[in-house]
């Protein structure tokens, strides 16, 4: 089968990817190896809401025109809110077909999947940024007496025993199933090494609608000091939950979760805890102090002083005098363990030697090295909101015009 | 404060460190180094190390000048104090190590130095060394250090060079973080 571009992904970037080629009568497919919105249906916790607001839910040519603008999507809402978005935009979706080789062919890419094969024109790599959960190499070390799970597994705390839990990772995942274990009654330790702080409210309104007004989540993948590093960044500390609460630590530490710092290793069952817990939040209160200052800097170029409530500055991340630097695994004192250690994609059926020593695409802002193959959905990719739905829509409609100007270019291999 | 057109000047070569960082980005075996130091015992607990020759970018280094550092306990010990304890030269090294990352970061963000120090304390409970309680440690129970920084530069631009001084230090990381250690007798 022949098309001009093949999209791999039926997510939020893979649609509005679909959407900007439909509006440019780009003859195209989306393969989705499940349904539409598949991480959304299977690869989350019950909890989870989304980190942005629903009136930041915009994708190209649709948004969200509920009766709760403020309010934050739960996972089922999402997978409505991109299923109802498929139909609407009509989008070329083929369920249930897995790929299992993109690579390089006569003016283009052969892609195939259980379902045949496609020649196409352009490739868009929408297949995701949060595929397969990243552990340390060292869990192997844990003793077995100890549950291990990832953030794909947990699901709720009742499928945990009563036991105290170690909670590895502090971003935006490790925060709110820190705080969601230690409401159920357990006892939680939380493993803290880089992290971004972020209040859910600041100067009464949601930190996104500041961070989008002051053009913070617009920032370009090619205006930071060091486009690498932005993209390893955990996800800011926030929750999507209906009270609009703040899910910093100085919040995780009042509720009784223990901070230790980043686990640095596990040697005879006993975990090592690194001594750099103060520092670490230190760096994330300077930042967040930043963050604060060029919203106040905007508010005020912007003549908002007058209509929300002055500037104030959050209390310094508390951190005990001496943290615990170590833990004996063999005790019984932790049952389980969840590594919130991150995500990677997976680019296992990638054959295109486009990968870097990591295992990354190496790319320019979602423009892969190799002709006419495009990247959406990951995080920084043009922006800081890239891997934001509404990311998602500025994403791809900077990469239409790249891969309509790439067509262009080469207008004797368009299918 | 004054607007002046003086270029600052912290004695740090950053473009160098960049040109570096880019360089190595592109040849990660460049960047595997191998630090180096010998020890002859001299007599009690009196030793003394050198350090001169080191490995890396690809082949071996040496130092402008041998240097050497004569260790041994303080007289309270029942030694000669004919130099630094070990210990203390673990303060040293952090001390001098977060004190170039100050100078470099601040280099890097464009802040004058004007001056600098820092005053290092580590807290240790010699039960430990002594045998005297298995609980207790032998290393430091912490270690606080302080700065006094003065440059043309705002407190919270202050606390950051310190803060990232701390990110990108070696020794910073070695004593915060465990390292496999072998010793052996050849």
């Amino acid at each position: 089968m022949r098309t001009t571009t093949v999209v791999v992904g039926a997510g939020q970037s893979g649609l509005a990817m679909s959407r900007c080629l439909s509006e440019r009568s780009i003859d195209h497919v989306v393969l989705e190896r499940n349904e539409v919105a598949n991480s959304w249906r299977r690869e989350r916790w019950d909890s989870l809401r989304l980190l942005t607001p629903n009136w930041q839910c915009r994708l190209p040519g649709h948004a969200y025109s509920g009766d709760d603008p403020d309010g934050f999507m739960s996972a089922p809402e999402v997978v409505d809110f991109i299923t109802e978005y498929a139909k609407l935009i009509d989008a070329p979706v083929m369920s249930g077909t897995t790929v299992s080789s993109v690579r390089c062919a006569d003016q283009g890419y052969l892609v195939l999947t259980d379902q045949g094969e496609w020649h196409c024109a352009t490739v868009v790599l929408a297949s995701g940024a949060f595929n397969v959960p990243s552990v340390p190499t060292f869990a192997g070390a844990v003793p077995p007496q100890v549950t291990t799970m990832t953030p794909m597994e947990y699901r709720n705390p009742s499928q945990l025993s009563d036991g105290a839990v170690m909670v590895v990772g502090a971003s935006a995942t490790g925060v709110q199933i820190a705080a969601e274990i230690r409401r159920s009654g357990r006892e939680v330790v939380l493993a803290v090494g880089e992290h971004v702080r972020g209040p859910r409210l600041y100067r009464d309104r949601d930190i996104h609608w500041w961070m989008e007004a002051a053009g913070v989540l617009d920032e370009r993948y090619n205006e930071v000091d060091d486009i690498v590093r932005a993209r390893r960044v955990p996800s800011m500390q926030l929750a999507g939950s209906q009270e609009r609460a703040t899910f910093d630590l100085n919040a995780l530490t009042s509720i009784g979760v223990n901070l230790v710092g980043r686990l640095a290793g596990i040697n005879d069952g006993r975990t090592q805890f690194s001594g750099s817990l103060r520092n670490k939040c230190e760096l994330a209160d300077l930042k967040l102090g930043r963050l604060l200052n060029t919203i106040d800097e905007w508010a005020t170029a912007n003549g908002l002083d007058d209509s929300v409530p002055p500037p104030h500055r959050f209390e310094p991340t508390a951190v005990d005098s001496s943290p615990r630097l170590d833990l004996d695994l063999k005790g019984g004192e932790i049952e389980t363990i969840i590594w919130a250690t991150g995500f990677r994609p997976d680019y296992s059926w990638l054959d295109v030697a486009v990968l870097d020593g990591k295992g990354m695409v190496r790319h320019d802002g979602g423009v892969v090295e190799s002709p006419g193959m495009y990247l959406i959905g990951l995080p920084f990719l043009r922006r800081r909101k890239s891997s934001f739905i509404d990311g998602a829509r500025a994403d791809a409609e900077d990469l239409i015009r790249e891969l309509t100007s790439y067509l262009d270019r080469h207008a004797s291999v368009r299918g | 404060m004054t607007a002046t057109d003086t270029p600052v000047n912290n004695g740090v070569n950053v473009e160098a460190l960049l040109g570096a960082r880019g360089a190595l980005t592109e040849a990660p075996e460049a960047a595997k180094f191998q630090w180096r130091a010998t020890c002859e015992w001299q007599n009690g607990t009196h030793s003394r190390s050198t350090v001169e020759g080191f490995f890396g970018l690809g082949e071996e280094q040496n130092h402008r000048t041998k240097y050497s550092f004569d260790a041994d306990h303080p007289e309270i010990f029942a030694s000669e104090d004919n130099g630094a304890t070990p210990v203390e030269y673990v303060l040293v090294a952090l001390a001098s190590c977060l004190t170039a990352g100050v100078a470099a970061v601040a280099q890097n963000r464009e802040i004058q130095l004007n001056s600098v120090s820092a005053t290092i304390e580590g807290g240790m409970d010699v039960r430990g060394i002594l045998g005297v309680d298995s609980d207790v440690r032998n290393g430091f129970s912490d270690i606080r250090v302080t700065y006094k920084i003065d440059a043309d530069a705002t407190p919270d631009d202050i606390k950051a060079l310190v803060a990232q001084s701390q990110k990108r230090s070696a020794v910073y990381d070695i004593i915060t973080n465990p390292t496999n250690v072998s010793v052996e007798v050849g």
